[in-house]
């Protein structure tokens, strides 16, 4: 997109509060004019004061009534601009986040899983801050920078267009010394940004593995390195520094000397007759305010351009496709749990074919343990029934319904699902089990606490089920487990997934959380991926996955038996020496 | 001299010079409405041509020494402040080097780092205001002060009137900002954390179909977030308006006063324009010094926790002793205990042996204390218990480089650096030549992959090693120890990604190794050890069983637990 496209998408975000927008411009205008007007009256006054016993004392205090109305007024149009300028920006923001955050739940996961997790973070905190501060906030500043350099241009052509004349024709120098200074600078500022990667890199790294380090005596050389990149950086950084500060000394360098230029020429005229000392005083308070605003608005144009390129990010991400259907009602949940996988064909990449005319049926209440090598297909396998991907061919029928004909809402429904790492939110104990069901009485949530063996450890805590978990709590990873587990408990769904539900625990807890499996699988179709072999020992039928099909299938004996792939993997766990 | 201001004194010549050439500035920027006064006074009201002349080119010479002065002090505070942060960061990455590991989990890796670059950054910027503006803005403000005084006494009563206003105006509003802002951040941090369980929980969350919650959760925190910043936009909304209507009635006063002192003839035209000059340069300098104000108290906390990282005394110190090149040496645990924090132990009580060339395996569950016992062993940590002795010579007083050299771990996470494969291995031994780098991949199963990459030796590395599956990392790891021919290897559960064939090739080679190390496998597989001389197994910070497997099997009922969980049915 082009930056005036960008521009022009952003203010219909505005568009809202357009109202807004123009009271500021208007209260921007007034404000500019009020401020302007303070050194024309203070040089009137001036005039009223020339010499002793020359002092006309009612026009001394008339202009100085008028002087004081004049900069409360300007005080006051400021307050009320700034106001309709925050409003407005902060609301735009506020509705740009909320919109970004939906869009993140209406992509489809095949969208995010292909995202950085950090880029989406990224984009919803920081790029929109960026627009905000420097789009939003910027475009006033913009406006009353430039509306303020042709008010002082007009009120000095009023004085005396000839001392005018000379003061624009020192302006040009002063634009000249920002754009060199800004062009050079650009340039170090990128060099200084990669070097700075470079060295957090380093550290990240270094810091990270400070007990590697140590232990292989790599300090010294890790120090070396480090300081390499911190020699150059520091090279660089004083370069940018003092280039970049060079700015405010030039544009003040030039601005002394519209000042001394104001000066004799005006003493010149005021010489001649052609003004008054009042005038004069007024003249140079304006010289030596003229060149600010240019200063200004050189900075609103850099922090203008890189707020695009923000805008461009999020706007990307509004743009990105959304799921089909996002109906989050639907019915309860009937039937019995039958699944069957009919010629079901998937790939990631069009040109990679994964799984290919896949087909299983499921009975109600069996175990279905799946295993296999990584990247066999296992984790494709349940992307697929709980639809996070869509199928490219064939059908997959639950109590013989095709599940695209279902939303996701009543599909999902069916099935309780618990992953290797457990998902904890910041919320009391009883707000996240209640996940699945958040009007479950407090009797039902014991319930299901009770059955995944969690009940006696939420009893320890001083603050049992209200207990608020944050960073302060710490709970275990077979405690969380336990939590999930109740979570799915509580919604009683006909069919469960457990996806390496137990592999980052250790051994004695996962007696304790394959206890609750056990318990909560009864009565349940099941699909159980372990890397485990002992925890699917119990299956009704275990599938042999690679490359995306179904090499063997039976119960544990039976493959035994067969003697090929799974016992190779089996053999390879557990055989003695 | 730990303390920053301490790390001023390579810069002496920068400070002293930095800020005076910025006080000549200042003085000429102060004289500047001086000669105006006089070119109005003078000048025009005797009709001297040649004056106005004369004195327009004194302020156009100010003009042009004043750039250069100021030019040089930006140097000065360039090279002061860069080389100041390059000083720091050299020092506290050098002492974050001197920690123990315990010291660096109390402080936290991710808060080192933060200290390490953005707080280095931030007392960097300071310093570089310190030289530019910190003698620069008092100075103009006294010195507006001084010449209003010099000019007429009553009249400067006025300027000490509006410095009063101004700073109190300020300081109010600058609390109330401070006190605003913080709520903001929170809001701010509110909204990413909301962000990032979302992030972590996607599945979940669809799989509840509760998407329509998270969105209302988030809208809500986006809400509160709206209205902190309009509080906070109020506020500092208030900041321009109010100094500039102090000052302009300042202005308003000095007027009307100066009507009357004029008309007494105790005051000149010119001097009152002057008057007025001043109370404006005044006025911007105040505001510059408020701003100085907020950066110093930001850099004064960051100055705060690099110093907190630089006075911290390392907590382990190696002795002088040489470590005999003797590989028979016996390793001996005696009643040691750790704990992390006062009260709490992680390990209690914990005594064994290794004999040379002993194979010994540590089992146990999470949080046991096996990891405890794998940092102990090259004094990563130390006990504060008990006693580690390393043929009769308790490990304190051997030089850490010696003993790091003979005891070797190889830790639970396989944690490989940026750069080659060769560098990577040469963390073992610096000198070490081709050959045996690849003997020790040999050792570590870890040849035939790294033949099989077009580059062998030279293969580059991405940070963490992330372009090698779990299972080669862990083996050059493995390799990794092995350079360097240690007299202990420990291996802290770092077989885990290996299948049982190169899980067991792995093991006898070790044992092939000419002078083998004595090696102490920790693992939560009881394959990987069964074969051991000998088994420890540990329990919530003690050991509870001593022994072989066979022994283990019939008299320590942990171990019976584990062997029970991971065993088939036909071997129970």
């Amino acid at each position: 997109m082009s930056q005036s496209a960008l521009l022009r998408r952003l203010l219909r975000y505005v568009k809202p509060y357009s109202l807004l927008l123009a009271m500021a411009l208007v209260f921007a205008l007034l404000q500019v004019a009020m401020t302007l007007s303070a050194p024309v009256i203070i040089g009137q006054a001036v005039d009223a004061i020339v010499a002793a016993g020359q002092v006309d004392f009612i026009r001394v205090t008339q202009t100085l009534t008028a002087l004081a109305a004049v900069v409360i007024l300007a005080a006051l149009f400021q307050l009320l601009m700034t106001c309709c300028t925050n409003v407005c920006c902060y609301r735009t923001i506020r509705d740009l986040r909320m919109q970004c955050f939906a869009q993140f739940h209406a992509l489809p996961l095949a969208t995010l899983d292909k995202t950085q997790q950090g880029d989406f973070m990224n984009t919803l905190v920081n790029d929109i801050d960026v627009i905000s501060d420097g789009l939003l906030q910027g475009f006033t500043q913009l406006f009353t920078g430039v509306i303020t350099i042709v008010g002082t241009l007009g009120f000095m052509l009023s004085i005396h267009p000839g001392i005018t004349l000379a003061v624009v024709l020192i302006t040009p120098l002063s634009f000249g010394v920002a754009s060199f200074i800004a062009s050079r600078s650009s340039r170090l500022f990128k060099q200084q940004a990669r070097i700075k990667g470079e060295l957090s890199g380093f550290a990240e790294e270094r810091v990270n593995g400070q007990s590697l380090v140590a232990a292989y005596n790599q300090q010294a050389v890790s120090e070396a390195a480090f300081d390499e990149i911190n020699q150059r950086l520091n090279q660089v950084g004083t370069q940018v520094q003092f280039i970049s500060s060079l700015t405010n000394p030039c544009t003040r360098f030039v601005n002394n000397l519209a000042y001394a230029a104001v000066g004799i020429i005006g003493a010149l005229t005021a010489l001649g007759g052609g003004m008054s000392v009042g005038q004069l005083t007024s003249f140079l308070s304006y010289a030596s305010q003229y060149t600010k605003p240019f200063n200004e608005i050189s900075g609103v144009v850099t922090e203008l351009q890189a707020s695009l390129s923000s805008c461009e990010r999020v706007f990307h991400l509004l743009d990105q496709p959304q799921e089909s259907d996002q109906a989050d009602q639907g019915s309860g949940k009937q039937g019995r749990g039958e699944l069957r996988l009919e010629h079901v064909s998937f790939r990631y990449q069009a040109n990679e074919p994964l799984i290919e005319d896949f087909n299983l049926t499921v009975k109600p209440g069996q175990k279905i343990a799946i295993v296999g090598p990584t990247g066999c297909g296992k984790t494709t396998l349940i992307n697929l029934l709980m639809r996070f991907y869509e199928i490219g061919g064939g059908v997959i029928r639950l109590d013989g319904v095709d599940t695209r004909t279902l939303s996701r809402h009543e599909l999902r429904a069916h099935f309780g699902m618990v992953l290797q790492d457990s998902w904890i939110f910041r919320g009391t104990i009883r707000e996240n089990i209640a996940y699945g069901r958040p009007d479950a009485s407090l009797a039902d949530v014991e319930k299901a606490a009770r059955q995944a063996h969690l009940d006696y450890f939420i009893h320890q805590l001083p603050q049992g089920y209200d207990t608020l978990l944050d960073e302060t709590v710490s709970l275990s990873q077979g405690q969380k487990q336990l939590l999930c587990i109740a979570r799915v408990l509580l919604c009683d769904p006909q069919i469960l997934i457990l996806d390496e539900a137990t592999s980052s625990i250790d051994t004695r807890t996962e007696l304790l959380v394959q206890s609750a499996f056990d318990q909560m699988m009864q009565g349940r179709t099941s699909f159980i991926v372990a890397h485990r072999l002992s925890t699917i020992e119990q299956a009704d039928r275990i599938l042999v996955m690679n490359h995306g099909q179904i090499l063997e299938q039976g119960s544990h004996h039976e493959l035994l038996k067969q003697g090929s792939f799974y016992s190779q993997l089996y053999n390879s766990q557990f055989a003695g020496e | 001299m730990k303390t920053i201001v301490s790390y001023f004194r390579y810069f002496k010549k920068e400070l002293v010079f930095g800020p005076l050439f910025k006080l000549a500035e200042a003085i000429f920027e102060l004289l500047v409405p001086l000669v105006m006064a006089r070119i109005i006074d003078v000048g025009i009201a005797q009709k001297d041509l040649a004056y106005i002349l004369r004195q327009g080119g004194v302020i156009v010479g100010f003009a042009l020494v004043g750039i250069a002065c100021s030019l040089t002090c930006q140097y000065f505070a360039a090279r002061c402040s860069q080389g100041m942060g390059t000083e720091l960061r050299r020092a506290v990455y050098h002492q974050i080097n001197l920690f123990s590991a315990q010291q660096v989990s109390q402080f936290s890796s991710s808060s080192l780092i933060t200290r390490l670059t953005n707080d280095v950054n931030q007392v960097q910027q300071a310093v570089a205001m310190l030289i530019r503006l910190a003698i620069r803005a008092p100075f103009l403000v006294l010195g507006s002060l001084t010449m209003a005084m010099v000019i007429d006494r009553t009249m400067a009563l006025i300027f000490l009137a509006a410095i009063v206003v101004i700073a109190l105006v300020l300081s109010v509003l600058m609390t109330c900002s401070s006190h605003f802002f913080r709520a903001v951040q929170r809001q701010l941090d509110r909204i990413s954390q909301i962000t990032q369980e979302n992030l972590e929980g996607q599945r979940v969350i669809r799989a509840f179909s509760r998407q329509r919650l998270e969105t209302h959760r988030f809208d809500e925190a986006a809400q509160a977030s709206y209205q902190a910043s309009m509080r906070v936009g109020w506020i500092s909304g208030l900041f321009n308006p109010a100094t500039q209507i102090v000052i302009n009635l300042g202005i308003v006063a000095l007027l009307y006063c100066g009507s009357f002192q004029v008309n007494g003839g105790a005051l000149s035209q010119g001097n009152l324009v002057a008057l007025v000059n001043y109370m404006t340069q005044m006025f911007l300098a105040l505001v510059v010094l408020a701003n100085l104000f907020v950066i110093f108290t930001k850099a004064a906390a960051s100055a705060g926790r690099i110093e907190a990282v630089l006075k911290t005394e390392p907590a382990i110190i190696g002795g002088i002793t040489e470590l005999s090149k003797d590989k028979d040496a016996v390793l001996e645990m005696d009643k040691v205990s750790f704990g992390y924090s006062e009260g709490e132990s992680a390990i209690e009580q914990i005594s064994f042996t290794i004999q040379p060339r002993q194979t010994v395996g540590l089992i146990g569950g999470t949080g046991c204390g096996k990891s405890t016992i794998v940092q102990l062993l090259p004094r990563l940590i130390d006990p504060t218990a008990g006693e580690i002795r390393l043929g009769g010579v308790p490990l304190r007083e051997f030089s850490l480089a010696d003993l790091r050299r003979q005891i070797r771990i190889v830790p639970q996470k396989a944690v490989l650096f940026s750069g080659t494969i060769r560098e990577n291995l040469r963390w073992g031994n610096q000198d070490a030549d081709d050959a045996a780098l690849w003997q020790a991949l040999t050792l570590a199963q870890a040849r035939d992959f790294v033949e099989a990459m077009p580059q062998r030796l030279d293969t580059l590395l991405v940070q963490g090693g992330k372009n090698c599956s779990g299972g080669q990392r862990q083996r050059l790891c493995i390799a990794r120890a092995l350079v360097g021919r240690p007299s202990l290897l420990v291996l802290d559960d770092s077989t885990s990604a290996l299948d049982y064939q190169t899980d067991a090739r792995l093991r006898q080679s070790l044992k092939k190794i000419e002078g083998s190390p004595a090696v102490l496998i920790v693992s939560q597989r009881i394959a990987s050890i069964r074969h051991a001389d000998f088994i420890l197994v540990m329990d919530q910070g003690r050991l509870v069983g001593q022994g072989t497997h066979e022994e283990l099997l019939d008299t320590c009922a942990v171990y019976q637990e584990i062997v029970r969980s991971q065993t088939r049915e036909d071997q129970r």
